[in-house]
């Protein structure tokens, strides 16, 4: 017990400890045009110490209007590898397996089960912001 | 003078360990005689994986597992040490070979139903040393910490949190976190380097263990059946009568093989070097395009054709599935015919998993059910016009990403159907009716065309016959 209980913490314990939500700036709210989808990068919400370039990530963002932005999460739905944005075909579409969502992420085409999952987004002094949750 | 130091200490460790006996024992055991080259694929499996320890301990020396540094790492053993491009492609072919010859020496044992009484628990632990390879397999591509790494553990992790009740739980156990970050690697690494080589080496003692234990079996011959109640006894005799010694009698063969294997992986290993280390992990960067390694490669394309709706269930319960029926199988069939000749259904059941998996791995070479990222513009002499409502058309199939799925004599994607002659066969109107409202693996686009677009699109599209002119 004394031995067991704290190796199997030690191992385990970090794995499912609980995240707290981060905002993260992606950029000021002027450097986004109305009706566009881009990409942007952030950090994870607690990234370790060694993780590198590991610890970013990146959603699709798009600017609804003047002040409502929409952040997608670049995962496909069906397994996961990451969806890229076509501007004049306005699809996300998928290089793994042929997934293909319409431009506010609902699925357009191919194996996906949902939609695109989303991040919240905000607008704070003049900054977008994402709530980064992973 | 030294001939009899050495003898004086070859006698002291033999009367003090006892190991040269041992040794001498265990290698000249009687095997039954007529054992052909059917039964070198077992040796050459465990050849293999001493490469895989001998080039592995290699690549520890520079190999840093952290996430920030591991690419780093790669990067300086491929170009700046002496040698390091060819232990890394030791390292693959190595592998490579070890997946080939546990499925080959797994083919032969069910073929020749050498897994029947009394040697189920041989099966059972190869079948246990068959997922260990996998795994090896697998997290050995992770920890060639590139783009593709990265996405590689993603796309697992996604897969594995589809399995109902446990699947959150397993996703964060593969990623040791919710998504690819710091731990990611450092755990695998532990699985791959220690975990799973410590089982590796316990289930290869304890597989050969058996070996010695039942002996060798012999080559199947028709009409004679396994029976519980008399194998022992007749096996035992047929040794008696022309048993050979292990070493060299049978040996040799699988000494010859594991050669040739090793210098086929030389060979590859210089002729093709390492696997290519692609773009840094970074997971922000979007244009990655994800491919497992060749022995996967059969499973994503299973994934990706798959009817919608299904591979929830399937991703969970057909490993589940395989796993025990081959778990299984030992003791669902344990006596009667060994003979491939007499068990026709084991043959085809052989094939057919042979030809799927081929078939299917070449379906994932070519994925052609993904959109084609690099397409080629249509060239003039293609379109047919250089201006005009059907040139327009063609900058517009280009741009609203058709081409990425539709191929065009011999340009774009093959997702969707070829419409190099489909103004032969569907109407404007039809046609305006399929883009505007799309079918099952097509968007709709009635929404992003304005109706003098869609009027050009139908241009260029009617324009695609066989017997076409461009108007004068």
């Amino acid at each position: 017990m004394m031995v067991g209980v704290p190796l199997v913490g030690f191992v385990f314990k970090p794995l499912f400890k609980a995240l707290p939500p981060v905002w993260r700036s992606v950029g000021k709210v002027d450097s986004f045009k109305v009706g566009e989808t881009v990409a942007v990068t952030f950090l994870q919400a607690s990234p370790l110490p060694w993780a590198g370039v590991t610890a970013k990530t990146a959603a699709w963002l798009r600017r609804e209007s003047d002040n409502s932005f929409t952040a997608f999460s670049i995962s496909c739905t069906h397994l996961g590898c990451p969806v890229r944005w076509r501007p004049d075909a306005e699809l996300f579409m998928c290089p793994c397996h042929g997934g293909v969502y319409y431009k506010d992420g609902s699925v357009a085409a191919g194996p996906p089960p949902k939609p695109l999952s989303r991040y919240q987004a905000r607008v704070n002094e003049g900054q977008v912001e994402i709530l980064s949750t992973l | 003078m030294l001939k009899r130091i050495f003898e004086k200490t070859y006698q002291w460790l033999e009367d003090r360990t006892g190991l040269f006996s041992f040794i001498g024992h265990m290698a000249r055991h009687p095997v039954p005689s007529g054992a052909r080259w059917w039964y070198v694929f077992g040796s050459a499996t465990l050849c293999a994986f001493l490469i895989q320890v001998v080039s592995g301990i290699a690549l520890a020396l520079y190999y840093i597992p952290s996430a920030d540094e591991a690419y780093a790492t790669l990067k300086y053993i491929t170009h700046d040490t002496a040698f390091g491009g060819f232990v890394r492609a030791l390292h693959y072919y190595g592998a490579s070979a070890m997946v080939l010859m546990v499925g080959a020496h797994m083919a032969q044992v069910f073929l020749q139903g050498s897994y029947k009484f009394p040697r189920e628990m041989n099966w059972l632990t190869g079948v246990l040393l068959l997922g260990f390879t996998l795994v090896m397999g697998f997290t050995g591509q992770i920890l060639r910490w590139d783009q593709n790494a990265v996405w590689t553990a993603a796309v697992a992790a996604k897969q594995a949190a589809r399995a109902p009740f446990i699947g959150g739980w397993l996703s964060t156990l593969i990623l040791s976190g919710p998504t690819v970050g710091g731990s990611t690697l450092s755990r695998l690494f532990v699985v791959h380097v220690f975990l799973i080589p410590a089982l590796v080496f316990a289930f290869v003692g304890l597989h050969l263990m058996l070996v010695l234990r039942h002996g060798i079996s012999e080559p199947p011959i028709p009409g004679r059946k396994v029976d519980p109640k008399t194998y022992r006894r007749e096996y035992e005799d047929s040794l008696k009568k022309d048993g050979v010694p292990f070493w060299p009698d049978a040996a040799w063969r699988d000494m010859v093989f594991a050669a040739v294997m090793v210098l086929a992986i030389v060979l590859l290993a210089i002729v093709f070097g390492p696997p290519e280390l692609g773009h840094p992990p970074d997971p922000s960067l979007i244009d990655a395009n994800p491919r497992p390694d060749w022995y996967l490669m059969w499973y994503f394309a299973v994934l990706a054709l798959l009817p919608h709706g299904i591979e929830g269930f399937f991703m969970v319960f057909a490993p589940i599935i395989a796993g025990a029926l081959l778990i299984l199988l030992p003791f669902i069939s344990n006596h009667g015919e060994r003979s491939p000749s007499r068990r026709p259904w084991a043959m085809a059941f052989v094939l057919m998993v042979v030809v799927m998996i081929g078939a299917f791995w070449w379906a994932g070479v070519k994925s052609n059910w993904s959109p084609n990222f690099n397409v080629k513009p249509l060239p003039v002499e293609v379109v047919g016009a250089a201006n005009g409502p059907v040139f327009e058309g063609a900058r517009l199939f280009e741009l609203k990403g058709c081409l990425n799925c539709h191929m065009i004599k011999g340009y774009g994607g093959k997702r969707g159907p070829d419409l190099s002659e489909i103004g032969n066969k569907l109407s404007a109107d039809r046609m305006i009716l399929l883009i505007s409202n799309g079918a099952t693996n097509m968007p709709a686009y009635a929404a992003n065309l304005t109706p003098k677009e869609m009027d050009e699109l139908v241009s260029f599209l009617q324009s695609r016959q066989s017997d076409w002119e461009p108007p004068k």
